[in-house]
C-alpha cells in the first residue's frame, strides 16, 4: 500500500537510531478544547506518534485509567465527529506527526465504516488500532482501510504464538503493536527482557517496525524497552495525569494541559538514552 | 394445526465456521483472547463427539440437576385465560418446569456442560458474570462440586437487588466481585469478566451464562440449553400426541429461549414467541428490549442487536428483572428475527408483576420475574387462540430470589 506518515516517521527514526515515543490520549478528555490544546503540544514535548483514543462506553481491554478518561470525554458530550474535528484542527499546524485512532469497533460500525474511513482520511488520520477486530474479521475494516491508504495496525500479544503470528502479520501495515503483558491497559508492569525476546522473535517474521505498549509508566521503563523495540507507547500514565489535574467537579484546570505534557517530556527522554550509550 | 413438516432450508444449521448466523455473531475479541476462544472451540468440538462426555453430562443432569424437568399442564391459568377470551378461545397452557432444577433455574444446564469442558481443558479457575445472580449461583454450585476456584463479577446495582443470591454464592465458596463501572449491571460485569480473562489466560475458564459472546459461546450454550426443547418434544408427544402450536420464553441474553426454540425451528407449524423486557415501556427508553428497541452493533465479541445511541455508545438497559437487564441479545435471535422465524415481543414491568402474582395465586407456583414476563405475554396471546391450541411456556426460574424485590414494588415491608 502507499506510504503513510507512519511509514515515513519510523523510517526517519531508524536513521536517527532511536525508537519512537508514542503518546496516547483520549479524544475529548476532559473536554474538547483542552484535549485539542494538549494534542497540539504533544509533538514539541517529545511525541513522535500520536494515538488518539475514540471514547467508548464499554472499553473491554482497558484498565480503570483509560475507562475513566473515556467516561469523562463522553460525559462532556464527545462524538466521533468531534474526534475527527480534532484531527483536522491538529493538521492545520502539523502535517508530519502520524495520528492513529484507537478504540473499539461499534462506534465505527454505526458511523458506518466506509463513511468513517473516508472522513478519517480526509481529516488526516494515518492509522487505526481497533481492539476488537482480530485478523478473523479483516473484511470488516482492515482491508477497506488499506484500500483507502490508512494503516491498520495489528496487536500481537503474549498469547500470539508462532502458529498465529502469520495471520496477525498478514494484512497489518504501518507497524506492529506488541502488547507487553497479557492483561488490560495500565495494570501489570512488563519485564523488558521478556519483551525484548518477544520483539526479536516477531522481527524474524516481519520487516515492519514493532512498538511496545501496555503498562509502561516510568522513564526507566521507556529507556529499557526502547533498546529492543522500534517504539514505546505510553497511555494510562499520561491519562492519569489529566485525571489528577482536574478540579473537584472534574473540570479542566490550568494544570490539565501542562502536567501531562511535563510527563511526556520526561518519559520521552527515555528513547534518546540509547544514543548516549 | 401442528405439523412435522420440515423446512428444506433449515433454520437449525447455524452457525457457520466463522461463528456467524447470517451476518450476526462472529468473533470480535481482543487478540489476547483469540487463541483462547479458538482453543475452546476445538475442545468443545472434540467433547461433542465424545461419548464419555455425553454420558457424564447426562448423568449429572439427571442425578445432580434433577432432569428431566416436568411438562406441567396448568389448569387454572388455562381456565382463567379462557374466561378472558371474548371469542370463546383460550389455549391449553403447559409450563416446562425448569424452575424445579437444582439452583432454581435453567442456568444449571449450561454450567454443568461448561464446567465439564473446563475440567477436560485442565483449567482450575472459573470466572463468570451474573445479573440476577442465577447464573452466578449455578456457576458457584458446579465449581464447588468440581472443586474449582470461582470468581463471579456482579454489578453493584444488582448486588443490592439480589442480595440472597450474593449470599448463596459466598456460601458456595465463590468470590463475588462488585463492579461499579458503568451502571453496575450485567454488561459491566461482562466487561470486567473479559478483563479478568485477558489477564489470566493460562489457568482461567470463562463460563458465560447466556447464548451470547464470541463464537463458540452462543452455539455452545444453545446446545447445552437445548435439552429443554428436546424434552418438551418428547413430553408433549406423550401428553397430547402431537407437537405444540406455540412456544413462549422470556429473553435476557436468550439462552432459555433458544434452548426451548431450537429443536422446533424447522417445525413450520410451531409458532414461536420471544418475550423481551419492556421495562417502563419501549417508548420511554427505559427498557431492555434489544430487538424491539435496538439496532445492530458489535459488543462483547459478537454482532447483534444492541441498545445504543446514534454514536454507537451502548446505553443502559432497564428492567424490573435483573436477569433480563442486558443491552444485547444472543446473535442467533437477531438472525431469527431478521428471518422472521421467531416473533419478538415485549412486556412491561407492571405486566410482569401482575403475571407474577397471577401465577402464584392460580397455580401455586412463584415464578421468577424473568418468566413472569413470558407469562404476561401468554396472558395477551392465549385469549385470542382456539381452545385446542397447545401452548408451552418455559418456566425457566423460580421466584424465591425475587420475593424481597417484589414486596418492595408492592409497597409491602418485610
Ligand atoms: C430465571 C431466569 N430466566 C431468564 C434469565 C435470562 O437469561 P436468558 O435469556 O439467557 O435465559 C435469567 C438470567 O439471569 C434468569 O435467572
Amino acid at each position: 500500500m502507499i506510504e503513510t506518515r507512519i511509514d515515513r516517521r519510523f523510517a526517519a527514526l531508524k536513521n536517527e537510531g532511536r525508537a519512537a515515543f508514542v503518546s496516547f490520549i483520549t479524544a475529548g478528555d476532559p473536554d474538547l478544547q483542552t484535549s485539542l490544546q494538549l494534542m497540539k503540544k504533544l509533538p514539541e514535548a517529545g511525541t513522535d506518534v500520536i494515538e488518539l483514543g475514540m471514547p467508548f462506553s464499554d472499553p473491554m481491554a482497558d484498565g480503570p485509567a483509560i475507562q475513566l478518561s473515556s467516561q469523562r470525554a463522553l460525559n462532556a458530550g464527545h462524538t466521533m465527529a468531534k474526534t475527527l474535528e480534532m484531527v483536522r484542527e491538529f493538521r492545520k499546524g502539523d502535517n508530519e506527526t502520524p495520528i492513529i485512532l484507537m478504540g473499539y469497533y461499534n462506534p465505527i460500525y454505526v458511523y458506518p465504516a466506509d463513511k468513517f474511513l473516508a472522513d478519517a482520511l480526509a481529516a488526516g488520520v494515518d492509522g487505526l488500532i481497533i481492539v476488537d477486530l482480530p485478523p478473523e474479521t479483516d473484511t470488516e475494516l482492515c482491508l477497506p482501510a488499506r484500500d483507502v491508504g490508512i494503516n491498520f495496525i495489528r496487536l500481537a500479544t503474549p498469547t500470539t504464538d508462532e502458529k498465529r503470528l502469520p495471520a496477525v502479520l498478514k494484512n497489518a501495515s504501518g507497524f506492529l503493536y506488541y502488547v507487553s503483558i497479557a492483561g488490560i491497559t495500565g495494570t501489570a508492569t512488563p519485564d523488558p527482557h521478556v519483551v525484548h525476546k518477544a520483539v526479536a522473535a516477531i522481527k524474524q517474521s516481519t520487516d515492519m517496525p514493532v512498538a511496545v505498549g501496555f503498562g509502561v509508566k516510568t522513564r526507566q521503563q521507556v529507556s529499557d524497552i526502547a533498546r529492543g523495540a522500534d517504539g514505546v507507547v505510553v497511555g494510562s500514565a499520561i491519562v492519569s495525569m489529566i485525571a489528577d489535574s482536574l478540579d473537584g467537579k472534574g473540570a479542566a484546570t490550568s494544570e490539565t494541559v501542562e502536567r501531562p505534557l511535563a510527563l511526556v517530556k520526561e518519559l520521552s527522554g527515555g528513547v534518546f538514552d540509547i544514543l548516549e550509550g | 394445526m401442528s405439523s412435522n413438516e420440515t423446512i428444506l432450508n433449515s433454520f437449525r444449521s447455524g452457525p457457520d465456521e466463522e461463528g456467524a448466523f447470517g451476518h450476526f455473531g462472529g468473533r470480535f475479541v481482543a487478540e489476547t483472547l483469540m487463541p483462547l476462544i479458538l482453543e475452546l472451540e476445538e475442545a468443545y468440538e472434540t467433547a461433542k463427539k465424545d461419548e464419555e462426555y455425553a454420558f457424564e453430562l447426562n448423568d449429572l443432569a439427571k442425578h445432580y440437576a434433577g432432569r428431566p424437568s416436568p411438562l406441567y399442564f396448568a389448569p387454572r391459568l388455562t381456565e382463567h385465560f379462557a374466561n378472558l377470551s371474548t371469542v370463546g378461545g383460550g389455549a391449553k397452557i403447559y409450563f416446562k418446569r425448569d424452575e424445579l432444577n437444582h439452583t432454581g433455574s435453567h442456568k444449571i444446564n449450561n454450567t454443568l456442560g461448561q464446567i465439564l469442558l473446563a475440567r477436560r481443558m485442565g483449567k482450575k479457575r472459573i470466572i463468570a458474570e451474573t445479573g440476577a445472580g442465577q447464573h452466578g449461583v449455578a456457576t458457584a454450585t458446579v465449581a464447588a462440586r468440581f472443586n474449582m476456584e470461582c470468581v463471579v463479577y456482579m454489578g453493584a446495582t444488582d448486588i443490592e437487588r439480589q442480595a440472597p443470591n450474593v449470599f448463596r454464592m459466598k456460601l458456595l465458596g465463590a468470590t463475588v466481585i462488585p463492579v461499579t463501572a458503568g451502571t453496575g449491571t450485567l454488561k459491566d460485569a461482562m466487561n470486567e469478566a473479559l478483563r479478568d480473562w485477558v489477564a489470566n489466560v493460562d489457568n482461567t475458564f470463562y463460563l458465560i451464562g447466556t447464548a451470547a459472546g464470541p463464537h463458540p459461546y452462543p452455539a455452545m450454550v444453545r446446545d447445552f440449553q437445548s435439552v429443554i426443547g428436546n424434552e418438551v418434544r418428547e413430553q408433549i408427544m406423550e401428553a397430547e400426541g402431537r407437537l405444540p402450536d406455540s412456544l413462549v420464553a422470556c429473553i435476557g441474553g436468550g439462552s432459555n429461549a433458544i434452548g426451548l426454540f431450537h429443536p422446533f425451528l424447522d417445525d413450520k407449524g410451531v409458532e414461536i414467541y420471544g418475550v423481551e423486557a419492556a421495562g417502563k415501556g419501549v417508548e420511554t427508553g427505559e427498557h431492555a428490549a434489544s430487538l424491539n428497541g435496538g439496532k445492530p452493533g458489535v459488543l462483547h465479541g459478537n454482532r447483534t442487536y444492541l441498545l445504543q445511541d446514534d454514536e454507537g455508545q451502548i446505553t443502559d438497559a432497564y428492567s424490573i428483572s435483573a436477569g433480563l437487564d442486558y443491552p444485547g441479545i444472543g446473535p442467533e435471535h437477531s438472525w431469527l428475527k431478521e428471518q422472521g422465524r421467531v416473533n419478538y415481543v415485549a412486556v412491561t414491568d407492571n405486566e410482569a408483576l401482575d403475571a407474577f402474582q397471577l401465577c402464584t395465586k392460580l397455580e401455586g407456583i412463584i415464578p421468577a420475574l424473568e418468566p413472569a414476563h413470558a407469562l404476561a405475554f401468554v396472558e395477551k396471546l392465549a385469549p385470542t387462540l382456539p381452545k385446542d391450541h397447545l401452548l408451552v411456556m418455559n418456566m425457566c426460574g423460580r421466584g424465591d430470589k425475587d420475593v424481597f424485590a417484589v414486596a418492595g414494588y408492592l409497597g409491602v415491608e418485610l
